[in-house]
């Protein structure tokens, strides 16, 4: 399908709001959440370059569901690291042999269902700690409210990731067509959530 | 004044108005990274009329002389010179003229930023063009010691002198163009068999080619991460240019491991926006 200028517009404003995030929005933080979200944001901008430059074929590369993985991931180590600080070390560890078993289970080319059941447990636990996370911060007053605004961001990438991963898996929810259609819009959604929600948070 | 417009139309193609600007936001960067006022109307103006005009002299000229080449590739064969649509010396009058005029400005404004200049142009119309690329694929390296100066002038321009800094950022430029022209040279390696000009792809084969280009996109992101870090550029911009910096080099390694004409044209685009944001970067 060809990318349409609003596309392009909607993915250019993606890419700057992402590369304003990287220098700007996580200044003041401890290493290891300013390398997380680096990590998390910069794979957003270069995607979203990618997405111009290449089209949306560059979807259709192997490669796609790796780097996909490691955006969540970072996402929710990062907010972790910030704002559970028991839990650091155990999630580090979650992140780093969860990335691996992705990486690993999807390059040997398994044939059974072992690639799938490690990508969902992997996603399904950085997302829920994208999701829930910021959401519980903010109601229990740890942040300001609209922290709250970096779980629905989450929320989104879970969405577009759900879409994207059951139509790599040749079981798409809704056509190709439409994924393509809201994919920019939906990606720009989730930025701006973000950048919002670490902004005024 | 309708005549006039419909030149500057038919001369547009000539000058290439995003290698141009490229370079010209090189030049400026280079300036601007010096941390010179960039409020003083008069030395940015002058800046922008002489880089614009240079650039853009050395960019009809050389299109000039290498009409008979561009008349036998497919790629560039409808360019105005190659099609016959203006008389060529016509352009090479207009080429001359621009190229004296910018020249001529960055002398008077500066006289060290003005022999860079020249020597830009120097090294692209003459070295470059005339001399060697027809001759030898390593032209390329003249190609990009001229590329380097508009960054190495500006940055002249803004602290009164050469310092190792410029040297540095002319260097990511000269490690940057490999980057840029061997990925072109590989999407059209026949049209320059074609037309007899020798290129990397045709000369050491492909997978040199890939090489070449990785290691380079490697040193470039390298030079230009030190020259950052030199002029002190502050730490979310050094993040920033980290993060494009990656970017470049994924692409650059997966040319070598996962070679596609789709890597290699995500590749030619990639690098030109990294240097177009590097160059911001260096400006803020």
């Amino acid at each position: 399908m060809r990318m349409s200028i609003l596309d392009r517009i909607l993915l250019l404003i993606t890419g700057l709001l992402a590369a304003y995030q990287v220098a700007v929005g996580i200044d003041g933080l401890a290493t290891i959440p300013t390398i997380a979200y680096t990590i998390a944001f910069g794979v957003l901008l270069i995607a979203g370059l990618l997405l111009i430059i290449l089209g949306f074929e560059v979807l259709d590369s192997p490669i796609v569901v790796d780097v996909s993985t490691v955006m969540p991931l970072s996402l929710a180590l990062g907010l972790v690291w910030q704002y559970l600080p028991q839990y650091r070390t155990a999630y580090l560890i979650f992140v780093l042999i969860g990335l691996l078993a992705v990486i690993l289970t999807r390059a040997n080319r398994m044939s059974n269902k072992m690639p799938i059941i490690v990508l969902a447990l992997v996603h399904g636990v950085a997302g829920v700690t994208i999701f829930l996370l910021p959401i519980w911060l903010a109601v229990q007053g740890i942040t300001g409210a609209f922290f709250s605004l970096v779980g629905v961001g989450g929320g989104l990438i879970g969405v577009g990731g759900l879409l994207l991963s059951y139509l790599k898996a040749g079981r798409p929810i809704l056509s190709r067509e439409i994924i393509l259609r809201i994919f920019p819009g939906l990606l720009l959604l989730m930025t701006i959530c973000f950048v919002v929600g670490f902004m005024f948070g | 004044m309708q005549t006039v417009l419909a030149k500057i139309k038919l001369f547009w193609p000539l000058i290439k108005s995003l290698q141009t600007g490229l370079l010209v936001s090189t030049g400026l960067a280079g300036y601007m990274s010096a941390r010179c006022p960039v409020l003083n109307p008069s030395t940015m103006a002058g800046l922008l009329i002489s880089l614009v005009a240079s650039i853009s002299g050395s960019t009809i000229l050389n299109m000039w002389w290498d009409r008979d080449i561009d008349a036998k590739m497919g790629r560039t064969q409808k360019r105005p010179l190659a099609s016959g649509k203006i008389n060529p010396e016509e352009a090479f009058r207009v080429g001359l003229a621009l190229a004296v005029l910018g020249v001529g400005i960055a002398v008077v404004m500066d006289v060290l930023y003005g022999v860079i200049i020249f020597a830009g142009l120097f090294f692209d119309v003459v070295v470059y063009t005339i001399w060697l690329k027809r001759r030898s694929c390593w032209s390329i390296i003249w190609g990009g010691v001229s590329g380097g100066m508009p960054i190495l002038a500006g940055r002249a321009l803004g602290v009164g002198g050469l310092d190792w800094v410029g040297v540095l950022l002319a260097l990511s430029i000269l490690l940057w163009i490999p980057t840029h022209i061997l990925t072109f040279s590989m999407r059209y390696s026949e049209d320059y068999r074609d037309a007899g000009v020798p290129t990397f792809p045709s000369t050491y084969g492909f997978g040199f080619t890939r090489a070449t280009i990785a290691i380079s996109s490697i040193l470039a992101a390298l030079a230009m991460g030190v020259a950052a870090w030199e002029i002190g550029l502050e730490w979310g911009f050094l993040r920033l240019l980290g993060v494009l910096s990656f970017g470049l080099l994924v692409l650059a390694i997966s040319m070598i491991f996962r070679p596609t004409e789709r890597v290699n044209y995500g590749l030619f685009k990639y690098a030109s926006v990294y240097m177009l944001a590097s160059m911001l970067l260096m400006m803020i």
